[in-house]
C-alpha cells in the first residue's frame, strides 16, 4: 500500500487530476502540490500527488551516475 | 517510462556495482526502512550485485507490517457492527488478528470495502448517510497528509458519518528505537518518499546522536546502488551525515503544504509498533478539534490483549535482528497464500519479498 509511483498529469479539474502511470489512468488529489500543470510529473501515493518530480534534478542525478560510470572505465 | 527506465540502465548498474566492489574496505551492514526499498532491492536482485562484505537488512518500513495486532482486532470488531461500512487499503484484509482476519469477516457478510485512497472512502460516506463509514488510516508521513486532506474535506462538506480508525506513524522515532536496541547498523538507506514530505532534516538526529549515516534514496536500481556507494564512503571517511541521493523528489524543506495539512489535523502521540512496542511520539492522533472523526472516541471499544502466534518472528524481522528465513514458519507453514504474520502479507513486507524473490536463489 505504501508505494509511490511517478505519474504524468493528463488533466486537471479543480483539486483533482487524472494522471497516467505506465499507461494506466489514476485519480490524484492535487491539494499538496502548488502550480500543477498538465504534463508535469508527480509522485502518486494512495490517491494523492505528494510531490512534483524535478526534471532538472533528475538530469543532474543521471549526470552524476554517468560520470561514475566513466570514472569506472579508467 | 520517464523517471524509471533511465535509472534501470544495465550498463550503469554494472559499473556502479564494480565501483562498490572497489570501494569496500571492511564489513558493512545497511538497513532499509521503507517497504518500497525492501521490495525494490530484491526485485532488482541488488544483493547478488554486492560483495559479500555488504549485508542489507530490512527495518520497520512496511506500514501494514508494523501495525499491531490490537489495531486489526479493533478493525474486526467494528466490521461486525451492522451499521458500519469499513474501508481499507487492500493489504490489511489478510493480516491476522488474534482470532480472524478482515477477509474472513467479509466472507461472512461484513461490509468491508477496499479503497485506493481516503477520498474514495469519504465518497462512500457521502453516498451512504445511513451508515457509519470507518476508514482504516495507517501509513507513514507519505500517507498521513492525504488522510488530513480528507478529514478537512469531510469538515467542509459537513459529512458526519465518516470516521478514522487511526494508526498513522512517523519514521524517525522508530529508527531511533532501533539504534537504542543496539542493532549493529553502519548506515540507513532512508525512505525517499517519507523525505519528500518531511525534508532531509527529519533524519539529522541519527548521524548527530548515533554517528550513523543516512542516505535518502530513490527506488530504482541505480538509485539504490548509488546510495550504497554513498553510505560506504561515509563509513570509510567516518563522516556520518544525511545525504540526499533522491534529489529529483526531495527538497530541502520537504512538502510544506502537506506538512501543514498534517499538523493542522493531527498531533504527535505515542504509538504501538509490531516488534518494537510503544515508541514515544512515533504516531499521529487527531487533534481535539477533529476528535469527532475518531472512531474510537465516537464508538469506544475495549478488547482483550491481542494474541500473536508465538512462533512468528515478525517482531525480530522488523527490528533487523532476524532474517525471514530464520523464522521457523517461513516458507513452511507461512507462505503468501497463508500468511501467519503481517510481514508475509504485504508486497512490501520482508517475509513476502524474501519468499517471492529469494527462494529460488537459496
Ligand atoms: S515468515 Fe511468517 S511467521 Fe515467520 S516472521 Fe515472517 S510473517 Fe511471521
Amino acid at each position: 500500500m505504501c508505494l509511490s509511483i511517478p505519474a504524468r498529469i493528463v488533466s486537471i479539474e479543480g483539486n483533482m487530476a487524472e494522471v497516467s502511470a505506465g499507461g494506466t489512468i489514476f485519480k490524484a488529489g492535487l491539494h499538496m502540490i502548488e502550480d500543477a500543470r498538465i504534463g508535469d510529473y508527480i509522485l502518486l501515493h494512495a490517491g494523492f500527488a505528494i510531490q512534483k518530480i524535478s526534471e532538472k534534478e533528475a538530469a543532474e542525478t543521471l549526470k552524476i551516475l554517468e560520470d561514475m560510470k566513466n570514472a569506472g572505465d579508467d | 517510462m520517464k523517471f524509471i527506465d533511465e535509472y534501470r540502465n544495465k550498463n550503469l548498474i554494472l559499473k556502479l556495482a564494480a565501483q562498490i566492489r572497489k570501494s569496500v574496505k571492511r564489513d558493512y551492514t545497511f538497513m532499509e526502512v521503507c517497504g518500497g526499498h525492501t521490495s525494490a532491492i530484491h526485485r532488482f536482485g541488488i544483493p547478488s550485485l554486492l560483495p559479500e562484505c555488504i549485508r542489507l537488512i530490512s527495518g520497520p518500513g512496511c506500514p501494514v507490517c508494523v501495525t499491531g495486532t490490537g489495531f486489526i482486532d479493533k478493525a474486526i470488531y467494528y466490521s461486525a457492527i451492522p451499521e458500519v461500512i469499513l474501508t481499507t487499503f487492500g493489504d490489511l484484509m489478510r493480516v491476522p488478528g488474534s482470532a480472524t482476519t478482515l477477509e474472513k469477516m467479509k466472507a461472512r457478510g461484513a461490509d468491508i470495502r477496499i479503497v485506493l485512497s481516503s477520498l474514495e472512502s469519504l465518497a462512500i460516506a457521502w453516498d451512504r448517510p445511513d451508515k457509519k463509514v470507518i476508514f482504516l488510516s495507517i501509513g507513514f508521513e507519505t500517507t498521513a497528509p492525504g488522510t488530513a486532506v480528507t478529514v478537512k474535506q469531510a469538515e467542509k462538506q459537513r459529512i458526519t458519518n465518516f470516521f478514522l480508525l487511526n494508526a498513522h506513524k512517523v519514521m524517525p522515532p522508530a529508527m531511533e528505537a532501533i539504534m537504542k536496541d543496539n542493532v549493529n547498523i553502519d548506515g540507513f538507506i532512508c525512505p525517499g518518499h517519507v523525505a519528500t514530505i518531511t525534508g532531509p532534516g527529519a533524519f539529522s538526529l541519527i548521524p548527530e546522536k548515533y554517528r550513523t549515516g543516512c542516505v535518502i534514496t530513490g527506488f530504482e536500481p541505480t538509485d539504490i546502488l548509488m546510495s550504497i556507494l554513498m553510505l560506504i564512503r561515509q563509513v570509510n571517511q567516518n563522516s556520518p551525515a544525511v545525504e540526499v541521493q533522491y534529489s529529483r523528489a526531495v527538497t530541502v524543506n520537504g512538502n510544506s503544504a502537506a506538512l501543514k495539512y498534517v499538523y493542522e489535523v493531527f498531533e504527535p502521540c505515542d504509538s504501538v509498533w509490531r516488534g518494537l512496542g510503544t515508541i514515544p511520539l512515533s504516531g499521529l492522533k487527531l487533534r481535539s478539534d477533529f476528535e469527532r472523526y475518531d472512531a474510537e472516541k465516537v464508538m469506544p471499544v475495549s478488547l482483550p490483549e491481542p494474541e500473536d502466534n508465538e512462533l512468528c518472528a515478525c517482531g525480530e524481522v522488523l527490528r533487523g535482528v532476524k532474517t525471514p528465513s530464520e523464522c521457523p514458519l517461513f516458507a513452511s507453514v507461512c507462505i503468501p497464500g497463508n500468511p501467519v504474520g503481517a510481514c508475509m502479507v504485504s508486497a512490501e513486507g520482508a517475509c513476502n519479498t524474501w519468499y517471492r524473490y529469494r527462494m529460488n536463489n537459496e
